[in-house]
């Protein structure tokens, strides 16, 4: 493709890629986010691209894999358009039915729709409830175009935003535009990005540089990962306008090394716009110039803090230093540096294309726009929603998670990855935005969402997110490194049964501490799994401590399994699934497990047949005496 | 010893350094003082205290330059600010909004008011020491008991380095040597020797006593390099952690090397002192 010079070009391209394309035709879009990918979506794709072949209407039918749809529970999922039928779960075997019925015969294959509480399948993919409540001006395109294809991008109104702010828009509008729209940032702060581009833009010195944060490395969260592998040209767009509007000339994408899809999609994109003049020198004609480097991280969580991002840009170990003075103002090598994260760039060429009021018309008083949500954990549906900032938690959980899985009870709900906080269920009605989040003790990071049902101990998902972070950790700080580590042997001692009175009190003090000390955001946050679970479930670390019970039956050294002798009718089940041979007995004779080579596995309660039941997990009470082998089955 | 005593005995040993010593410790001293004419004055209180101080000083050489007392750990006036102990915190109360701030990199604001013991700073210190004690046994007694400190509050894992960094800062910045840094994360996190590096600098440094040693406030550093030159043959593993040494090789280093500027840490409560 030739380069495009001016805005002219641009819009020529655009129309001719436009006409080339018949909106009626049948296209069938296969998700190749790295959720339906892992479910061996590309062996779909590639049963599709043969049977297509094998009928003879190549030609007829185009096959388009996409980025992530976000029902990532249900895939591989096969979008039909211009019907937009969605089959869920697909495999292989399905597509010859799938291309005879519905792409000959016009008829649609029930058994792979979506079938809602009512017993209804569903064939729109607009119109299963996961999909319904969402409002995804983000996200929505992702299942629309091919990543690796930027004339799919064009063929959407991609870069007319870009067009706008270089012909239409002086870089103080393009900032005006955006502190009017009041975006703020999506990797967890919430910190209002014009304004930190103001203060970019304001900073003395010539160079001055933009980046994408890639670096998302919070468990369970992959909204970023899925937005940039699968429309990296948004995220792109956005930061080239930032760029102008800035005055940068260099921008960086920081992206994880373990996210190869994405490195992957990024790096065509940007060979694709530095082929058609979108990024070098003179871009569109116009005496801009910009260019961006793909930075891959090597794998350290604080390296998604923006003071370590940039010393690890610069190629040093990726260790926060303080923040005193903003990297707005001294970043990389001590020069302006704005850095926002892959969803907040997204955002800036829709802010641009459509106004600040526009965006304004969504969200809360101090939180405008949607945001997108790694819906994790215990619910029905799990997958990526784009939601309307102040929704509250119910509806993303009930309405579009469909609830907790296996008719259990809600417990509670972390957010923000693992530095948020616990949220119970007297607050579901909580419209999550940034300032709502904050208050209640937990952020919306960077919008990592884990649904706990009534199976889980709160006191153990501490200490899971505890030994996550002091993995992840700097250790450069004593309050942080030190702070985690004794965290986390009090809390080990608390699941154990060895939890002291004073136990709460060190936690608090620990905590308190770390969050006013410590160097950077992830040691003032590490406290929050901790504190909210405090704060919110303290009846439960006490259940611990006094009463050496686990009320949810999860730590190990506070439960014990036991079989009821009056119900247990000598099966043998258990006995010879046994992984250590702990249950005693035999055929026609009650069986025991034997404590002390227990290893509380809990595989007799679960081969344990239903209609027995007579294996029972206890916490918190003696283990009735049996006498092995002393009874016989009546 | 008083500082003009260490002053001339490093002078007098100057003759017997090899490349790396020839860079003067007080060649990296940063200014207390304003180093530009031209520098802002600006007005604080601390503690009550009006206090006078110019741009780019930090809180703490303004609090220092009026005599009033933060204590520190990895701050050391000649070498680098770094921020890790945050033993230094102070608050810092601008109109309504109040924030705990490491005193040692803060930099100084017209109008802001720092409060070095208030309650908050009081009560983090307190858990704060506990902490480095929890590695290092031995912290001066007398700051232990001003801010209230329970030792055994929390799980003792000693290992004699507390990870302050002086010795790497020291190495790199006055030595521009580079033989010591850090390796390890979160928990795993230690300070090496590079003995690569260490096996032709070491022994030269500082006339044979090797400059990091005289730095570092819990005597974890052991001498070993200053006596493994090329000359002495001896093969060295290939990251050499400080922090192996005992119990008994830190007392032993502590009473061989006595060039202390880290007093405070330095307790009197020492078994076998």
């Amino acid at each position: 493709m030739a380069k495009l010079k001016s805005l002219l070009d641009l819009e020529e391209l655009r129309k001719s890629i436009v006409a080339a394309r018949d909106p009626s035709k049948l296209c069938i879009t296969i998700c190749s986010g790295t959720g339906c990918h892992a479910y061996a979506s590309e062996k779909v794709a590639e049963a599709f691209s043969s049977e297509i072949e094998q009928r003879g209407l190549s030609g007829k039918i185009d096959l388009r894999r996409t980025g992530c749809h976000g029902f990532c529970e249900r895939g591989p999922i096969v979008v039909i358009f211009p019907d937009e039928i969605c089959y869920l779960s697909v495999k292989p075997e399905d597509v010859s039915e799938i291309v005879s019925e519905t792409l000959i015969h016009k008829k649609i294959v029930e058994r792979l729709l979506y079938v809602g509480d009512d017993g209804k399948p569903i064939s729109n993919e607009n119109d299963i409830p996961f999909y319904k409540s969402q409002i995804r001006i983000v996200f929505g395109d992702n299942r629309l175009i091919d990543p690796q294809s930027i004339e799919d991008y064009l063929a959407l109104g991609g870069y007319a935003a870009l067009a706008k702010a270089l012909f239409e828009m002086t870089p103080e509008e393009v900032i005006e535009v955006i502190k009017k729209s009041n975006l703020r940032g999506r990797g967890g702060g919430g910190f209002p990005a014009g304004i930190k581009w103001e203060t970019t833009r304001n900073a003395p010195g010539d160079a001055k540089y933009v980046i994408v944060n890639a670096d998302e490395g919070d468990p369970g969260a992959y909204m970023d990962r899925s937005l940039l592998e699968g429309n990296p040209h948004s995220v792109l767009e956005g930061l080239i306008i930032g760029a102008y509007a800035i005055g940068a000339n260099q921008g960086y994408v920081y992206v994880r090394q373990e996210y190869p899809l994405a490195v992957d999609n990024v790096s065509v994109a940007i060979d694709q716009m530095r082929e058609l003049g979108l990024l070098g020198e003179k871009i569109l004609g116009t005496g801009f110039d910009f260019d961006i480097i793909v930075h891959r991280g090597a794998g350290a969580f604080v390296s998604g803090e923006s003071s370590a991002l940039m010393t690890a840009i610069e190629g040093r170990v990726g260790e926060p230093r303080p923040k005193y003075v903003r990297t707005a103002v001294s970043g990389i090598h001590g020069r302006p540096s704005n850095l926002n994260n892959v969803e907040t760039w997204a955002n800036v060429p829709l802010i641009i294309k459509h106004g600040a009021d526009w965006f304004r018309g969504v969200g809360t008083e101090g939180s405008k726009g949607t945001k997108i949500f790694s819906l994790v954990g215990k619910v029905k549906h799990t997958g990526l929603v784009e939601v309307p900032m102040g929704m509250p938690l119910r509806e993303i959980i009930y309405d579009i998670g469909g609830g907790i899985r296996d008719n259990k009870k809600f417990k509670a709900v972390q957010t923000g990855g693992p530095s948020g906080g616990v949220i119970p269920e007297s607050l579901l009605n909580l419209p999550v935005d940034f300032d709502e989040l904050s208050k209640a003790g937990s952020m919306m990071g960077s919008g990592g969402m884990i649904v706990m049902d009534e199976d889980t101990c709160v006191v153990d998902v501490a200490r899971y997110f505890l030994n996550f972070l002091a993995d992840e950790s700097c250790g450069k700080c004593i309050p942080c490194r030190e702070g985690i580590q004794q965290m986390l042997v009090v809390l080990n001692r608390i699941c154990e049964g060895n939890g002291t009175d004073d136990d709460l009190e060190i936690l608090t003090d620990l905590g308190d501490m770390m969050r006013d000390c410590s160097l950077c955001a992830l040691g003032q946050t590490a406290p929050n799994p901790v504190l909210s679970t405090i704060q919110y479930f303290r009846e439960e670390y006490e259940e611990h401590i006094k009463n050496h019970r686990c009320p949810a039956g999860v730590c190990k050294e506070l439960i014990n399994y036991y079989i009821d002798p009056e119900k247990c009718q000598a099966c043998m089940i258990c006995m010879r699934n046994c992984p250590v041979g702990a249950i005693e007995g035999g055929k026609n004779i009650v069986h025991v497990i034997m404590q002390e080579k227990c290893t509380k596995c809990g595989t007799c309660l679960e081969v344990c047949p239903p209609r027995f039941s007579a294996v029972s997990k206890l916490s918190g009470v003696e283990i009735p005496e049996v006498a092995a082998g002393g009874i016989k089955v009546r | 010893m008083s500082t003009e005593e260490r002053k001339g005995q490093d002078t007098s040993s100057r003759q017997t350094r090899g490349a790396v010593g020839d860079q003067r410790l007080e060649s990296a001293a940063q200014p207390v003082a304003p180093a530009v004419e031209a520098a802002q004055q600006v007005e604080l209180t601390i503690n009550g205290q009006a206090v006078e101080a110019w741009e780019g000083m930090t809180l703490l050489q303004a609090a220092q330059s009026v005599g009033i007392f933060i204590p520190t750990l990895c701050h050391h006036k000649e070498l680098s600010d770094y921020g890790a102990c945050r033993l230094c915190s102070v608050e810092v109360i601008r109109g309504r909004r109040s924030r705990i701030v490491a005193s040692c990199l803060y930099p100084v604001e017209d109008g802001i008011e720092v409060l070095t013991e208030s309650e908050k700073v009081v009560k983090h210190r307190k858990t704060i020491l506990e902490l480095i004690q929890t590695r290092w046994p031995w912290v001066d007694k007398e700051l232990l008991e001003k801010y209230g400190a329970q030792p055994g509050r929390f799980e003792e894992k000693t290992d004699f380095c507390i990870l302050c960094g002086l010795c790497v800062r020291y190495c790199s910045e006055v030595k521009k040597a580079d033989c010591l840094g850090f390796v390890g994360r979160g928990a795993q996190r230690q300070v090496v020797i590079y003995p690569e590096r260490a096996i032709e600098l070491c022994y030269k440094c500082d006339g044979g006593k090797m400059g990091c040693r005289s730095v570092c406030p819990t005597g974890t550093i052991p001498n070993e390099f200053a006596h493994t030159g090329p000359r002495f043959g001896k093969k060295l593993p290939l990251a050499y952690p400080v922090k192996s040494y005992n119990e008994d090789n830190a007392r032993e280093v502590l009473q061989t090397v006595g060039d202390w500027r880290m007093p405070w840490v330095r307790s009197q409560t020492m078994p076998g002192k």
